[in-house]
């Protein structure tokens, strides 16, 4: 046998660069695809302003439903936007189904790209178009006359966790479409968790308010994790109720666990 | 020089024995084709080669790299056009490129030149800013064969080429492959269901039958071996496959006439 000349290690660091070299790569295939399409992104502007101007209007006239205090418009909007990153990301497993059934997946999975660089490219792909999201949900916020937090650090914030929690349920769904492999079961299975996954969390009602096997539900959803960080940075004078350092920590490994499952099982879908 | 060699290699799924103990050596710059019914383990065979799917027995090298253990070395010698289309119908032409010359690392100084080049090559450089969805199935497949060769393969995978294709795209694209491996001496491995044209660009052909090779050699002499007169490679195929091309099934059936589909 002989040795691996045209591999020959590079030293810890080079490998990093190469590895985030070739994560990149999957985004700007995917920033090149919006850029040749946007009509995805106008068109997804619809189901997040239903939500913030007709069901966050009525409701705000509820009592009881303010949570510490805070007028609802303002807590349902970071909720709005952790849903439309959620709603984005759980399909993106159907995305990969195509990409395997158009032959893309096996040109990926030839290539001497690390299978881990090909599924986190794939989940900051995903967080790519959700930033769209954040915009829209920015622009739909201020006649509505949510007390925004302008400051830098908490909008940089605010990028962060959308991109974080796009890529962890976009890696979700990719782990997803790796086991069920056609279309047709993914989808069943896609709608199937959505909406739990979006009523077991603090998205639209405070945790405080559910009966208590929903509060021990909503506290093992990372959603609810998403929505709290988002909550914190997004609005004026609004405190995290879990603390960020906790939201950011379970987003984070939680990230990296299922980035590292999805990239052993990415190539079953070639298969 | 054996540049492709399998030893016993097997895979199987379940109980199905899809490619059962294949032993073949593909020389360099040869034009090797892999011959068969559906199901006969050509497209199996393939996925082994070029690292997608693991082998459940058996071993392979490309290029003196062991199949399972070197994978990324693999990954750097060969090149692979699979039979669906693999071309990204939103980007442009030279987009698609651009994306694979960086997950091979090519260096950034090097990658417009052999994009250029490979656009050049492919007879694309006047659809090279045009978006891949407005091209014919023709300059779809020119595509990919320009993509895949990027990084200067040793060996080049093909799967059914030319299927879905009318002959003069089918003959543009064979004179295009023909003078890419002139130039980089390229081995090329590629299934195909059309026995005149295996007959006509393959050096040498394997006819598969149920995971096994029922028959090896050059076109030629597979002929001859029927000993009648004006025999055709199909006689030879009938004689070792049977006329079992019936079987592949639904899964097979879809897929190929979804790629007719889209290249027609």
């Amino acid at each position: 046998m002989k040795p691996d000349a045209l591999a020959a290690p590079r030293g810890a660091w080079a490998n990093l660069r190469a590895f985030v070299a070739k994560t990149l790569v999957m985004t700007e295939l995917e920033i090149l695809r919006l850029r040749h399409d946007p009509t995805e992104l106008i068109s997804r502007a619809v189901q997040p302003a239903l939500w913030l101007l007709v069901f966050g209007q009525v409701f705000s006239r509820v009592r009881g439903i303010t949570a510490g205090g805070v007028r609802y418009t303002d807590f349902i909007a970071p909720g709005i936007l952790a849903q439309s990153v959620l709603f984005i990301a759980i399909f993106y497993g159907i995305g990969i189904i195509w990409e395997r059934d158009l032959g893309i997946v096996q040109k990926f999975l030839v290539s001497p790209t690390p299978r881990s660089a090909l599924v986190l490219g794939k989940a900051l792909s995903a967080g790519v178009r959700s930033l769209s999201q954040a915009i829209i949900i920015y622009l739909l916020a201020i006649p509505v006359g949510v007390h925004l937090n302008w400051n830098p650090s908490a909008l940089l914030g605010v990028l962060v966790v959308v991109v974080l929690g796009a890529s962890l349920f976009s890696t979700f769904s990719l782990i997803i479409a790796c086991l069920v492999k056609t279309r047709e079961r993914f989808m069943g299975i896609g709608q199937f968790l959505t909406m739990p996954l979006f009523f077991a969390s603090n998205a639209i009602f405070p945790i405080v308010l559910m009966p208590h096997w929903l509060q021990v539900l909503s506290h093992c959803n990372p959603l609810t994790y998403q929505v709290d960080a988002l909550r914190a940075l997004m609005l004026v004078g609004h405190a995290s109720d879990l603390g960020l350092g906790l939201d950011f920590a379970v987003l984070i490994i939680v990230t990296i666990l299922l980035v590292l499952l999805g990239a052993r099982l990415y190539p079953n879908v070639a298969t | 020089m054996a540049i492709v060699e399998t030893f016993a290699l097997s895979r199987w799924f379940g109980g199905v024995r899809a490619v059962d103990g294949l032993s073949i050596t593909v020389d360099a710059c040869e034009v090797f084709g892999l011959l068969g019914p559906n199901g006969a383990g050509k497209s199996t065979t393939v996925k082994m080669l070029t690292t997608l799917l693991r082998p459940s027995a058996g071993r392979a090298t490309i290029d003196g790299y062991d199949l399972v253990r070197q994978a990324s070395s693999v990954r750097r010698v060969i090149g692979y056009v699979p039979q669906l289309v693999s071309a990204d119908g939103s980007l442009t032409g030279a987009e698609n490129l651009r994306i694979f010359a960086k997950l091979y690392d090519i260096p950034h100084t090097e990658q417009r030149a052999r994009i250029d080049e490979a656009l050049e090559f492919m007879g694309l450089t006047n659809a090279a800013h045009a978006v891949v969805g407005t091209y014919s199935g023709g300059m779809i497949r020119r595509l990919e064969i320009a993509q895949s060769m990027l990084h200067r393969p040793r060996v080049l995978f093909l799967d059914e080429p030319t299927v879905g294709l009318d002959p003069s795209a089918r003959k543009a694209v064979w004179e295009h492959l023909r003078s890419l491996r002139e130039e980089f001496d390229t081995t090329i491995v590629m299934t195909t269901h059309q026995m005149e044209e295996a007959d006509g660009v393959c050096s040498r052909v394997a006819i598969l039958h149920q995971g096994q090779v029922a028959v090896i050699g050059t076109p030629a002499e597979l002929k001859a071996s029927l000993g009648a007169e004006g025999a055709t490679l199909d006689d030879v195929f009938i004689k070792y496959a049977g006329t079992s091309l019936e079987s592949g099934g639904y899964r097979e059936a879809r897929r190929t006439r979804r790629t007719a589909r889209r290249l027609g």
